[in-house]
C-alpha cells in the first residue's frame, strides 16, 4: 500500500524539489553570495556562475565591522542568561502544575497560553517607559527582562509535560519511606527530568536568540550591547552594501542555533508538537 | 499511609508558592503593561510628559481614513499569508509523509526558516528581492518576464506580495511539522482497511487523512492567524511598512506611532485595538481547544 510506481515517485520527488527550493533558496543564496567577490555580485542581470569562489568574505567581515565578535558574544550572553533565568522561574512552576491539584489550575494554564498570543509589539510602549524610568534603557537588562517574560508560558507547558511523564509512584514510594521533599527532588526528579530540562533550556535559548532583534532595536542604542541580528545591519553602508560579507556574517550568526537544533531536533519537535497537538 | 500520601499531593499552599515567582514575573512584565497601555491610550503621553485627553486618540484614529485602510490591509495581508501557509504546509506534510527515500533528511531540512532568527533570515530575502542583482529579478530578466531591473520592495503591489511570501516562508515549516505530526498519528489500520476495500490513494487522503487531522488544521489556522497578525520583524526589515504605507499593518503602525514618533498615547490607542482583536482570537482559540479536549476525553 505504501509502494509507489515510477510515475508517482517522479511527481512526489518533483513536489519535494519545489517545496525544498522555496524553503532553502534564501540559505543557499546567502551561502553562494558569501563565496563570491563583490564585483561578481554587482552584475545585472544576476550571474549564475562565478569562477573565483573563495572564503575571502569570511576573513574580511571582521575588518568591515570590527565589533562583530562583540555582537556574537552579546547574542550568546543574552540568550544564555535569558534562558537560565527562564528555567529558574519555570522549573518550580511546571513541577507544581504537573503534580498538584489546586483551584484555578486549568484556567491559569489557559491564561499562560493566551499570553503567548500577545506579541512584544503591544507591550513595548509601557515597557519602554518603565525601562526609561529605571534607567535601564541601553543595558543588557533591557533585553533580558522582557525576553524572559515571553519565554515563560511555553516553557511551563513544555516542562510540565516532561514532569508528567515521571511516574508519581516513584515519588510517593520514596515519601512513604520517609524521604524529604528536598531528597526526592535531588535523587528522583532531578536525574529523571534532565532530558526535559535540556530540551526546554534549548527551546528558551533558540527563542531568546530569535527575540533579540525586536528588543534590541527598541530598547538599546549602544553598540556595546548589540546582539548579532541587529549588528548585522552595520554591513549596510552609506554607499554600498557589502553583500558577500553581510551574508557570511549572517551565516556565522545562524550557525550556532542551527547546529544545536540539528543535534536535538527530534526531541524539540516531539516536545513542541505533543504540547500543541494533544493538549 | 494513605493519610501521609494525601499530605504529599494536596498541599495547595506549596503548589501556589512554587508558581508564585513565575506568576509574579508575568504580572509585572505582561499584565501590568497591558493595563498601563490602556491608561496611556487616554493620554497624550510623549517624551515630554502626559495629560489626560479622554477619547481624543480614539476619535482621531477611528475617523482617519488612513487607519481604516490599515485595518483592512492587515486583514487582507493576513488572509493571503495564512491561507498560503496552510495550503503549502498541507502539501508539504503530504510530501514529507510519503514513504520515500531520504524523507527523514527532508523532514529536518524544512525547519531552518522556523529556527533561524527572523531578522537574519530576512537579510537573505533582502538579497533575493534585490532589483538589480537578486536572483529573482535575474531569472525574470533572463526569461524575458521582466524587461529590466525590478525592485520588488519598491512598488506598492509587489512589496505587499513580497512581504507575504517572506512571511509564508517563515511560517510554513511550523505548519508543515504540525500537520506531519498529526498525519503520523492517524491509526494505520484505517488505511489498511480502506486499502483492502479498494480505496484509491486520493480517496484515502480525502476520506481518512483529512477528516482525522481536521482538529489540528483548525487549531493551526487560528494559531497562525494570531502569529501572522503579530508579524512585525518581517515587514519592518523588508519595507518598514512602505512604500508609501503599502505594507503598513496594524502592528507596524502601532510601533511607528509609539516608538518611531514617540507618541505613546496615539500608539497606545492602536495597541488597545490590537489587544482587543488578539483577545478575540485567543478566546476563539481557547474555546476551540476546550471543545477538542472534551471530544477527546469523551472518546
Amino acid at each position: 500500500m505504501d509502494k509507489y510506481n515510477l510515475h508517482e515517485k517522479i511527481i512526489l520527488y518533483l513536489g519535494i524539489l519545489v517545496f525544498m527550493t522555496f524553503i532553502l533558496l534564501p540559505f543557499v543564496e546567502m551561502f553562494y553570495a558569501s563565496l563570491r567577490p563583490l564585483d561578481h555580485l554587482f552584475r545585472s542581470p544576476y550571474q549564475f556562475y562565478s569562477d573565483d569562489l573563495s572564503f575571502w568574505a569570511y576573513r574580511e567581515m571582521w575588518k568591515t565591522v570590527p565589533m562583530l565578535p562583540r555582537y556574537i558574544f552579546n547574542s550568546f550572553f543574552l540568550a544564555s542568561v535569558t534562558s537560565l533565568i527562564t528555567l529558574l522561574f519555570v522549573i518550580p512552576a511546571a513541577y507544581s502544575y504537573a503534580r498538584f491539584r489546586f483551584p484555578f489550575k486549568n484556567s491559569s494554564l489557559y491564561i499562560l497560553l493566551a499570553i503567548n498570543m500577545f506579541s512584544g509589539a503591544v507591550l513595548l510602549i509601557p515597557l519602554y517607559k518603565v525601562l526609561r524610568t529605571f534607567g535601564l534603557l541601553n543595558t543588557y537588562q533591557a533585553m533580558i527582562v522582557p525576553g524572559v517574560a515571553f519565554l515563560i508560558p511555553t516553557a511551563i507547558w513544555l516542562l510540565k509535560s516532561y514532569f508528567e511523564k515521571i511516574p508519581i509512584d516513584l515519588e510517593e514510594a520514596a515519601f512513604v519511606d520517609g524521604a524529604s521533599r528536598v531528597q526526592i527532588l535531588r535523587h528522583i526528579i532531578a536525574p529523571l527530568s534532565t532530558p526535559g530540562l535540556v530540551v526546554v533550556g534549548i527551546y528558551a535559548f533558540i527563542g531568546s536568540y530569535a527575540q533579540q532583534f525586536l528588543f534590541a532595536i527598541t530598547f538599546n542604542q549602544k553598540k556595546e550591547y548589540m546582539p548579532i541580528p541587529s549588528g548585522l545591519y552595520e554591513f549596510i553602508g552609506y554607499t554600498t552594501v557589502k553583500w558577500n560579507e553581510m551574508m557570511a556574517a549572517s551565516l556565522v550568526g545562524i550557525a550556532p542555533v542551527l547546529i544545536i537544533f540539528l543535534f536535538l531536533q527530534k526531541y524539540i519537535v516531539a516536545g513542541l508538537t505533543s504540547g500543541a497537538v494533544k493538549n | 499511609m494513605k493519610q501521609k500520601l494525601k499530605s504529599y499531593n494536596s498541599q495547595t499552599y506549596l503548589a501556589y508558592a512554587l508558581i508564585a515567582p513565575a506568576a509574579l514575573y508575568i504580572v509585572l512584565i505582561v499584565a501590568w503593561p497591558l493595563l498601563e497601555t490602556i491608561r496611556l491610550s487616554f493620554t497624550n503621553s510623549s517624551l515630554a510628559g502626559e495629560d489626560y485627553v479622554g477619547f481624543e486618540n480614539y476619535q482621531k484614529m477611528l475617523s482617519s481614513k488612513k487607519f481604516n485602510g490599515i485595518v483592512t490591509r492587515t486583514f487582507v495581508w493576513m488572509f493571503f499569508s495564512v491561507s498560503l501557509k496552510l495550503i503549502i504546509g498541507l502539501i508539504g506534510a503530504v510530501l514529507l509523509n510519503a514513504n520515500l527515500k531520504g524523507r527523514s533528511i527532508f523532514r529536518v531540512l524544512v525547519m531552518p526558516p522556523w529556527v533561524v532568527p527572523i531578522a537574519i533570515g530576512m537579510l537573505g530575502w533582502l538579497w533575493l528581492y534585490n532589483g538589480y542583482f537578486g536572483i529573482i529579478a535575474g531569472v525574470g530578466m533572463r526569461t524575458g518576464i521582466l524587461d529590466g531591473p525590478f525592485g520588488f520592495l519598491a512598488y506598492k503591489q509587489s512589496a505587499f506580495i513580497s512581504t507575504i511570501i517572506a512571511d509564508v516562508w517563515v511560517g510554513t515549516p511550523m505548519v508543515t511539522v504540525f500537520f506531519l505530526a498529526a498525519m503520523q498519528g492517524v491509526p494505520r489500520d484505517l488505511y489498511e482497511a480502506a486499502y483492502c476495500d479498494g480505496a484509491s490513494r486520493w480517496d484515502r487522503f480525502f476520506k481518512i487523512t483529512l477528516p482525522q487531522i481536521t482538529p489540528v488544521i483548525i487549531t493551526m489556522s487560528l494559531l497562525s492567524a494570531i502569529w501572522t497578525f503579530n508579524s512585525f520583524e518581517i515587514i519592518w526589515i523588508l519595507t518598514e511598512g512602505g512604500p508609501r504605507g503599502a505594507t503598513t499593518t496594524l502592528i507596524i503602525d502601532t510601533y511607528k506611532q509609539a516608538l518611531g514618533n514617540y507618541k505613546f498615547g496615539r500608539g497606545a490607542a492602536r495597541a488597545v485595538v490590537v489587544m482587543i482583536l488578539l483577545t478575540l482570537f485567543a478566546g476563539f482559540y481557547l474555546a476551540l481547544l476546550a471543545r477538542i479536549n472534551k471530544k477527546i476525553s469523551h472518546e
